[in-house]
């Protein structure tokens, strides 16, 4: 069996045994009801992971994403409510403003030659500074575009409703999976992150590649953002703070490998839902408290960090530099 | 290497006073002094005295990044150490040993995040972010979901006690700055850890330890993280596991890089990371006392990262001096520092 599948088949095992066990403690889990929850509740943090993982697989990283939804939201409040502008008028400017910023980032890691880590961290601070410096203060989004949307959805047997952002993630999700393994950008992605020096040898445009994987995580993140505020219906500069972190954590459940090259972006689904399921089972438990939801995480993050080491450890890049040096 | 002799002609010391200059135009008051009650008061002691947690932080997040690390972890350990110390004299245990218990744990941390990044060849980031993920969960499970308050007269003197007339912070953070300085450079330490952050293969090679080393950094860093903790803990009075040390990581990295120390490894000055913690926090005042909405204190410090990050740049260093050979430096580690 393909090597690099194994991550996948053991988070998606995973997956399975968790909802199974989550099922038989409370089978009221089981319902078209709580997977169309599942979809409707982490819309904003699916999208937003779609483009971490393409800036994982190209081995970088992205830390920007968690307050350039935050600057999303508060922008498309401020067209929409100040400006009098029709919403999705205001979501394709918040768009365009996101990918410019991820443009921005990219040519600086490219051209630069500077950390990702740091540069994406400026992002952070400039696009949370830029939304407080807009307004401080949340603004409540009222339009009848909102309202017609958050009462649109597809009724699933049994109840369950799938929602224009969760329907709108799936669909990111699938073209993510397209963009990834049908399309000479994908291939050029893969490239950069197995190793960039090979890479740009075998004719892969290396800074070009890199611009436009950090303005792929902006825009989605832009478009996360969109989401977003449809989801809470109001625009906030505080809003969404830590989404990177979950998004990293939905990428390494997923089994992409965090030194780039090894991925895919189902299991970055798969990692989203085990998110989706660790907080509905606290949900349905009550007498767990929300903390738990960060330290299960945190557990989980470890555990497939671990796994990943083991299924790979005879191809650690680390271990080769160091027979190298 | 940094001789004491040669960091007041840095760029950092032009930055600091170039900063401090401007909050004396904007608050002619700003250097004024006053004595009162055994101790000294004013804006300048505020701006130490503010500065002085992450200053603590970006002493140890210095050792992690001069081996070519990064610990993200810091903020949720210094909100570990802080419901460890609080709930032990809450729990009616003596200061002494709450503050030992503190130390402790966040030695342990920094323990882990160590095995981690060395034995299962963890990238740093991805390591440290585990705990950084589960570190506040973990808080919160200590102080069981509640801020702890508490009147320990020993916990509030290290967070607003005074010695010499100098607030406990800043006394804490100069001996912690004296100590680590003269053990790094008055030893091989420094050497050894530099030569890690070069090329860790390599130091292994020449028989450095590399691997100790690397655990101990980590470790000073969980350690350093559990002083500010208790710090901070002392000056509320309380432990806030939600709140306590929040992105105070990415002040103590920026603290870091500020002061000159590559995010690459291999060169680093811990004196020039405090002096970084310092101008960041003049920064902080300057921008509350001109008026100016506090909204634009991020922006301000994105400038200030960006404009560092220009200079600092290979691009910029070749320009700079054009007898550097280009650098082909991966992503991969360009990346993951």
């Amino acid at each position: 069996m393909n090597r690099s599948l194994r991550p996948l088949l053991a988070t998606t095992i995973i997956f399975v045994l968790a909802y199974a066990l989550a099922v038989s403690q409370y089978p009221g889990l089981l319902s078209t009801r709580v997977l169309g929850n599942f979809l409707t509740d982490n819309a904003f943090l699916g999208i937003a992971a779609v483009g971490m993982t393409f800036v994982i697989l190209a081995g970088g990283i992205d830390l920007s994403v968690g307050a350039v939804i935050g600057f999303t939201t508060v922008l498309i409040a401020v067209l929409v409510m100040w400006a009098g502008l029709h919403p999705l008028a205001a979501f394709a400017v918040a768009l365009v403003v996101a990918a410019a910023f991820g443009a921005t980032m990219g040519a600086a890691i490219a051209y630069l030659q500077v950390p990702a880590f740091i540069v994406t961290l400026a992002g952070m601070f400039l696009a949370r500074g830029a939304a407080s410096v807009i307004s401080p203060d949340s603004i409540g989004i009222k339009h009848d575009f909102y309202t017609a949307v958050s009462q649109t959805y597809l009724l699933l047997p049994g109840g369950g409703r799938i929602t224009v952002i969760g329907g709108l993630m799936v669909a990111v999700f699938v073209l993510g999976a397209l963009l990834a393994h049908r399309t000479r950008f994908g291939s050029a992605v893969y490239a950069l992150g197995g190793n960039p020096t090979s890479a740009a040898l075998m004719g892969v445009p290396v800074p070009r590649t890199t611009i436009l994987i950090y303005t792929l995580s902006s825009t989605l993140a832009g478009l996360a953002g969109a989401v977003f505020s449809l989801y809470t219906k109001a625009g906030y500069s505080l809003s969404a703070v830590g989404v990177e972190l979950d998004a990293i954590a939905a990428v390494v459940i997923g089994g992409t490998l965090l030194t780039g090259g090894y991925g895919f972006i189902a299991g970055t689904f798969i990692g989203v839902l085990l998110q989706g399921l660790v907080q509905t089972y606290i949900v349905f438990d009550g007498s767990l408290s929300s903390w738990w939801t960060k330290i299960v995480i945190g557990g989980l993050l470890f555990m497939f960090i671990l796994l990943q080491r083991l299924i790979f450890s005879a191809s650690a890049p680390s271990r080769k530099a160091l027979w190298k040096a | 290497m940094t001789r004491l002799s040669g960091i007041f002609l840095r760029p950092q010391v032009a930055a600091l006073v170039a900063v401090l200059l401007m909050n004396w135009l904007l608050f002619p008051d700003f250097f004024d002094l006053t004595w009162r009650d055994g101790r000294l008061f004013g804006s300048l002691i505020d701006v130490l005295n503010r500065g002085a947690p992450v200053a603590i932080l970006a002493i140890g997040m210095t050792a992690v990044i001069a081996t070519k690390g990064v610990d993200l972890s810091v903020g949720a350990v210094m909100a570990i150490a802080a419901a460890v110390a609080a709930t032990l004299v809450v729990g009616g245990q003596p200061a002494i040993v709450a503050v030992t218990a503190a130390l402790a744990a966040g030695l342990l941390c920094g323990l882990w995040n160590g095995v981690l990044v060395t034995y299962l060849d963890m990238q740093p980031i991805v390591a440290t972010l585990v705990l950084m993920v589960a570190g506040r969960g973990l808080a919160q499970l200590i102080t069981e979901g509640s801020i702890v308050t508490f009147s320990d007269p020993v916990l509030i003197y290290i967070g607003t006690g005074a010695f010499l007339g100098l607030p406990m912070p800043v006394v804490i953070a100069l001996a912690l700055l004296l100590l680590t300085t003269l053990l790094v450079r008055r030893t091989a330490l420094g050497l050894m850890i530099e030569a890690v952050g070069v090329n860790k293969g390599a130091a292994r090679l020449v028989g450095i330890p590399a691997r100790l080393l690397l655990i101990g950094a980590y470790a000073f860093a969980g350690f350093c993280a559990a002083i500010a903790g208790i710090i901070v803990a002392g000056d509320i009075r309380g432990a806030d596991a939600n709140n306590a040390g929040l992105w105070l990581e990415l002040d103590a990295i920026l603290a870091v890089v500020i002061g000159g120390t590559s995010l690459l490894g291999g060169r680093f000055s811990i004196p020039l990371s405090v002096l970084g913690a310092v101008i960041i926090q003049a920064m902080n005042t300057g921008i509350l006392i001109s008026g100016l909405p506090p909204e634009f204190n991020l922006m301000v410090k994105a400038g200030i990262i960006i404009l560092i990050l220009i200079l600092q740049s290979p691009l910029a260093a070749e320009a700079f001096a054009r007898r550097m050979p280009k650098r082909k430096t991966a992503p991969r580690e360009r990346t993951m520092p």
